[in-house]
């Protein structure tokens, strides 16, 4: 399939029956872009519908099973990276390739072609971040920036090269609405200089915003191309999916139970220098509801998981109650064996230890309450039976009976690690990021345990950067800022704009609607 | 040219049970390349080191009592290793406990402090205390790791050094046999301090029912223990583990006191079996041949058990190829090194497939 | 005439710091691509093995140098291709390494025990090497005490100033980021495994053509992980490493002459000195540096990049 290239303009990137294949696992199974100067090209699809494998190809960093990729007509093999970007394509990739100890400057250096000096560099850099509006200081060394910034200089060290084209992996992922808006306008500059880009999100409001055309993936192929602009997001998730999403029942909490997690005057110092202290966190999560607590990656989430699970103890026993015990000073299984159950992020070499098999891997969090122990002893039958419950339970989808946890799919892991948890009826529940990385269909079976778990009398904590997930689930919510939770807000009377204003560090205390 | 590495699905069993075999007979292929290049006949050279020490029953309990104190040790260090700790002091752990096994022996020599008790406590104190102290000495660099974050790899291996120079210093000095015509040595322990053969010849002794006693515990405390699943997810994935509720403090401290014990007790054994007595030096790199042994046996206690026979086997065959064909002794330490390096490559096709491309891209 | 003792000891001093410098640098380098080459000491007494028994052979110390080098890079590659290609652990590897380079040394060396030959020339300038104090520091010392210098010094500059330093570092700093770069991590990292094989040998080298002018099995005696520790304790700089293996020297030369004055400690028992030194030095330097590591964060860790 062709796409309708706009006005008939000749194609700067032309894909042509692209084709990628891991041992078995084929990630590409064929796929044609064309991508036109000064375009705004979207690049849609499921996570592991073959986006990323894609542009890795057009940046040089896979090399392609099959096909061919002409640049301006011509047929061109990158080498490597540094070939891709000599012909013109910039890259902003989702997760940073910066160098945290490296100065900003540094890290910009090093993409320079070989043979470039590095004097003056300083004044370039300058020359670019002024006329494009992207604040930046070269001398400062990447780890004590945030993710705006980071982002500003991988879009510098794009732009430093004068590309054709700029791919930008999710970029707003770990923005605010308002950093967000920030970048789009720099984007329709880049644009009106007859640059092409190729944008690749989930999020379908602002692909409608940003967007001329969109290409959609689904298992490694092109399944539509379109105007973005002419489709409602809820079609153009369709055409991702391939089937028609069940929204998650959200009915209304009853009158908020009895308090089940309390933290108070929770503060605990940074790990590391690349870490972030909590600075008095105080939080309330009753039976019944599912709290969300938003914030950018960076921010003292992962910090104040760890002092919930008790990975970290607190200073203070009273700084983290579990149905009214003290348990800030008490290590992770006495916390289980309150009651709590805790999901954390990282699922391979967090959550679950990836070489370890799936019945391994229930006796790595359910060995704290019984049933997969006796004595000293590990009970293995007994742990591949509750294996084997999960994986119905939890519609969990795995090749053999008991693989290793690295060989399922993101979503289905993410189910077996829900359901692990969800399995034995936790008064209290934390999850981080319960769903990023995870497939649609998963996702919102994920979210509909939580609010069905709630609704039972549990107290869910949600902690995600995924505003739309939250909204859709949170009975209540608060924002993570610089190790600092504000005020609770009540998630139906709050907008995503004043959500995204203490996001972005506006003053915690004036939230309008404090609970 | 261009190697890939593809990770496979699942490691494949076939291949972890045929690595450590490929990985000896590539080592055993560059050995004997080596001992060409020394200007000898590699096929006399294979029947010196791998056919002769099995032909006859003096060289098999060779065999078997060289391989007793390494199966011990590295079954101690699978455990660390399993944990992703880096213990690489057995040798000194190992001369530790033999010096502490050795000073009780001495301390009742010719019937001296027996007193009412008679004399049956002295071996079993023995094994006892070269055991603690072996374990007292490993925790050094453990505890060092776990309070201050120091790395424990150079600390264990400082303390062999350490441990020699102490050793050495002794059985010059204080422990010295005074009617021993200044030969540093100590005096003969008493047959009540040393262990008892198992066979004809004065040979084997009963350090060999040790070594499989370990082997059996260690097999199912791996297997079957919390403490087993603990020490593998520790290594395994630690932020995994720490999330599991174990504390990797405790796993430190526990792996370390384990090999140490275990490098201790096989000392001691040294000295109350094969030795008798305590000399300046009391092991042929023992300490350092275990962490050999300890991966040829794939970290697996019954791997293990072969692999510490295998290993005992070609340093008997050294020796005799030292007599018999004047090969320096250097070249069993040579070769040990080549074979661990062949099976550290052999491990990386359980884990991956390789790929390798020529010129230019496919 | 004091004056004359105490430009002995700083000679004795630098002559023993040379080794650890130079093997230090090399590890430096290597560490800072983000491989831990734990073999330093198998490298180092191969490099002291053939640097002797080349310069026998051939009678010429340069091409005995030359040798100790080749030892060390061969060595080194093969750890490499382990390593970097094959992704083997680097820990264990190291140590195989160790083993193997002992037992090498004493198959190379076995011909040659109890043969002797000059130590290698003294920088001898008129005038200035008779300085007093400072003379024979400066000016009277041998190659290898000048490769030392030359090598922190452009090492330091490497590091800080160039952009292949600058490429290295980012390297060991962060592979995933470095490959998606499209900078040849792998590749990279072999030259600075190399790099680390050609400083060990050369400082094994010295031992055995310089510092004591003969072949014996074992000679290296634990320098080459002193050496190591020196990388740690260094923080991963070259100057610092430099100073520190200033102290060590410092600590050996204590120890010689205390034995020499006999000051009750019995002699056998200082030679513990320089190891106990070593573990006393790693510790004051964690107490000192509590928090956060300095280390290149992808120490020891494999890369497999997928194609």
């Amino acid at each position: 399939m062709t796409s309708p290239t706009p006005a008939g303009a000749p194609a700067l990137i032309a894909m042509r029956g692209i084709v990628k294949r891991f041992g078995e696992f084929t990630a590409n199974a064929g796929i044609d872009l064309d991508i036109v100067a000064g375009e705004a090209h979207a690049l849609l699809g499921e996570n592991g519908a073959g986006k990323s494998t894609l542009v890795k190809i057009l940046y040089g960093l896979l090399e392609p099973t099959e096909g061919e990729i002409r640049l301006d007509g011509r047929p061109i093999c990158f080498e490597d990276p540094e070939a891709a970007r000599a012909a013109g394509i910039g890259m902003v990739f989702q997760h940073f390739s910066l160098f945290d100890n490296l100065t900003v400057a540094e890290n910009i250096a090093l993409v320079l072609p070989r043979g470039e000096k590095l004097a003056g560099l300083g004044a370039r850099i300058e020359a670019v971040t002024k006329r494009y509006g992207l604040k930046l200081e070269a001398n400062r060394p990447v780890w004590t920036l945030s993710a705006g910034e980071r982002q500003r200089i991988e879009i510098a060290r794009c732009l430093l090269q004068d590309p054709k084209l700029i791919v930008l992996d999710e970029p707003t992922s770990v923005l605010t609405p308002q950093e967000a808006e920030t970048l789009f306008a720099t984007l329709d500059v880049l644009r009106a200089e007859g640059r092409a880009i190729l944008y690749i999100s989930h999020r379908l409001e602002e692909v409608r915003r940003l967007c001329n055309r969109a290409t959609v993936l689904r298992a490694g192929r092109v399944v539509a191309t379109c105007d973005p602009r002419e489709q409602s997001a809820r079609a153009l998730a369709a055409m991702m999916v391939g089937s028609h999403i069940v929204d998650v029942r959200a009915k209304p909490a009853d009158a908020a139970g009895p308090e089940r997690l309390r933290v108070e005057q929770l503060s605990l110092p940074a790990e590391d220098m690349h870490g972030v202290c909590l600075v008095d966190v105080s939080m309330q999560v009753r039976a019944g509801e599912v709290f969300g607590l938003a914030g950018i990656a960076g921010n003292g989430q992962d910090e104040l998981f760890a002092a919930l699970s008790g990975e970290r103890l607190a200073a203070q026993s009273g700084a983290v109650r579990i149905d009214g015990i003290s348990v800030g000073r008490d290590n992770i299984t006495l916390r289980r064996q309150y009651g709590a159950a805790f999901v954390p992020e990282e699922r391979n070499g967090h959550a679950a230890a990836p070489d370890f098999t799936l019945s391994q891997n229930v006796i790595l969090s359910r060995h704290a309450t019984g049933g997969v122990t006796s004595g000293a002893f590990v009970d293995l039958p007994a742990a591949r039976a509750l294996a084997r419950d999960i994986i119905k339970d939890f519609d969990v989808r795995a090749s053999g009976a008991d693989p290793a946890a690295r060989t399922l799919s993101g979503g289905n892991l993410q189910k077996f690690l829900v359901g692990r948890e969800i399995s034995r009826n936790p008064s209290v529940l934390v999850l981080n990021q319960p769903t990023w990385g995870v497939d649609a269909s998963a996702s919102a079976a994920i979210r509909q345990l939580l609010i069905d778990l709630a609704r039972q009398g549990s107290a869910v904590l949600v902690i995600s950067q995924d505003l739309d997930e939250l909204f859709e689930i949170s009975d209540r919510m608060a924002v993570i800022h610089d190790g600092r939770v504000s005020q609770a807000l009540i998630a139906r009377n709050t907008t995503r704009e004043e959500i995204g204003l203490l996001m972005g560090g506006a003053d915690m205390t004036k939230a309008i609607h404090a609970h | 040219m261009r190697i890939d590495l593809e990770a496979r699905s699942a490691p494949s069993k076939v291949i972890e049970f045929c690595a450590p075999l490929l990985a000896l007979c590539a080592a055993v292929l560059i050995g004997g390349g080596c001992i060409a290049l020394l200007g000898k006949s590699p096929v006399d050279a294979f029947s010196v080191y791998f056919v002769a020490p099995l032909a006859e029953i003096w060289s098999l309990q060779e065999v078997a009592v060289k391989a007793g104190p390494l199966i011990l040790i590295a079954i101690g260090l699978s455990f660390c290793y399993r944990a992703n700790l880096w213990n690489i002091g057995a040798e000194g752990q190992f001369v530790m406990g033999g010096l502490a096994g050795g000073m009780i022996a001495i301390a009742t020599f010719d019937g001296a402090g027996q007193g009412v008790f008679g004399s049956f406590w002295i071996l079993p104190a023995m094994l006892i205390a070269g055991t603690l102290a072996g374990l007292a000495y490993a925790l050094i660099p453990a505890i060092l790791k776990v309070k201050l974050g120091v790395s424990e790899i150079l600390t264990s291996l400082m303390l062999v050094y350490i441990a020699e120079i102490i050793l050495d210093y002794l059985v010059r000095g204080r422990l010295r046999d005074p009617k021993g015509f200044n030969f540093p040595q100590s005096v003969p322990f008493d047959d009540v301090a040393r262990l008892p053969f198992l066979m004809e010849g004065e040979r084997l002794h009963g350090g060999i029912l040790l070594a499989l006693l370990a082997v059996a515990i260690a097999a199912v405390v791996m297997r079957r223990t919390l403490f087993g699943f603990d020490v593998r997810l520790v290594g395994s994935a630690p932020k995994a583990a720490r999330f599991a509720g174990f504390s990797d403090a405790r796993v430190t401290l526990a792996v370390f006191a384990i090999s140490g014990g275990a490098a201790g007790l096989a000392g001691v054994c040294e000295v109350a079996g094969q030795i008798g007595q305590l000399q300046p030096v009391i092991s042929p790199g023992y300490g350092f041949a275990a962490i050999i042994v300890a991966f040829l046996g794939r970290l697996q206690p019954v791997g293990i058990l072969i692999a510490g026979f295998v290993l005992s086997l070609t340093t008997i065959g050294g020796e005799g190829a030292q007599i018999s064909m004047k090969v320096p002794l250097d070249m069993t330490r040579a070769f040990q090194g080549i074979l661990l390096m062949c099976v550290l490559a052999a491990d990386v096709f359980t884990r991956y497939r390789m790929r390798i491309s020529f010129g230019g891209r496919a | 005439m004091s004056l004359q003792i105490l430009e002995l000891v700083l000679v004795t001093i630098f002559s023993a710091a040379t080794p650890l410098v130079i093997a230090a640098i090399g590890e430096l380098v290597t560490e800072r691509a983000g491989v831990l080459n734990l073999g330093v000491e198998g490298m180092m007494i191969t490099g002291a093995a053939a640097g002797f028994a080349v310069a026998i052979l051939t009678g010429s110390s340069a091409l005995g140098v030359l040798g100790g080098m080749a030892a060390g890079v061969a060595l080194s590659s093969l750890f490499g291709v382990l390593v970097i290609f094959l992704a083997a652990n680097q820990v264990a590897t190291g140590l195989a390494l160790t083993i193997l380079g002992t037992g090498l040394s004493g198959l190379i060396g076995a011909g040659f025990i109890g043969l002797k030959r000059e130590a290698t020339a003294h920088l001898s300038i008129p005038l200035l090497s008779d300085l007093p104090l400072v003379g024979k520091l400066l000016f009277g010392q041998d190659f290898f005490v000048y490769a030392g210098w030359a090598l922190v010094v452009a090492v330091a500059w490497f590091l800080t100033k160039s952009r292949a330093g600058l490429t290295l570092r980012a390297v060991g700093e962060n592979h995933a980021s470095a490959h998606a770069l499209g900078i040849p991590v792998r590749r990279i990292r072999f030259l600075a495994v190399l790099f680390g094989g050609a400083c060990s040998g050369l400082a094994g080298a010295y031992l055995s053509l310089a510092y004591t002018p003969f072949w014996a099995p074992g000679m290296t005696g634990g320098r080459g992980w002193i050496a190591l520790a020196l990388v740690v304790f260094a923080s991963w700089r070259p100057v610092r490493a430099f100073a520190g293996a200033l102290l060590f020297g410092g600590a050996t030369v204590l120890q010689l002459h205390a034995q020499a004055a006999s000051l009750g400690v019995p002699g056998q028992l200082l030679t513990a000195v320089p190891y106990l030194a070593t573990i006393i030095a790693l510790v004051v330097l964690s107490l000192r540096r509590r928090r956060g590591s300095v280390a290149p964060a992808s120490l020891g860790l494999s890369f497999v990049p997928e194609r």
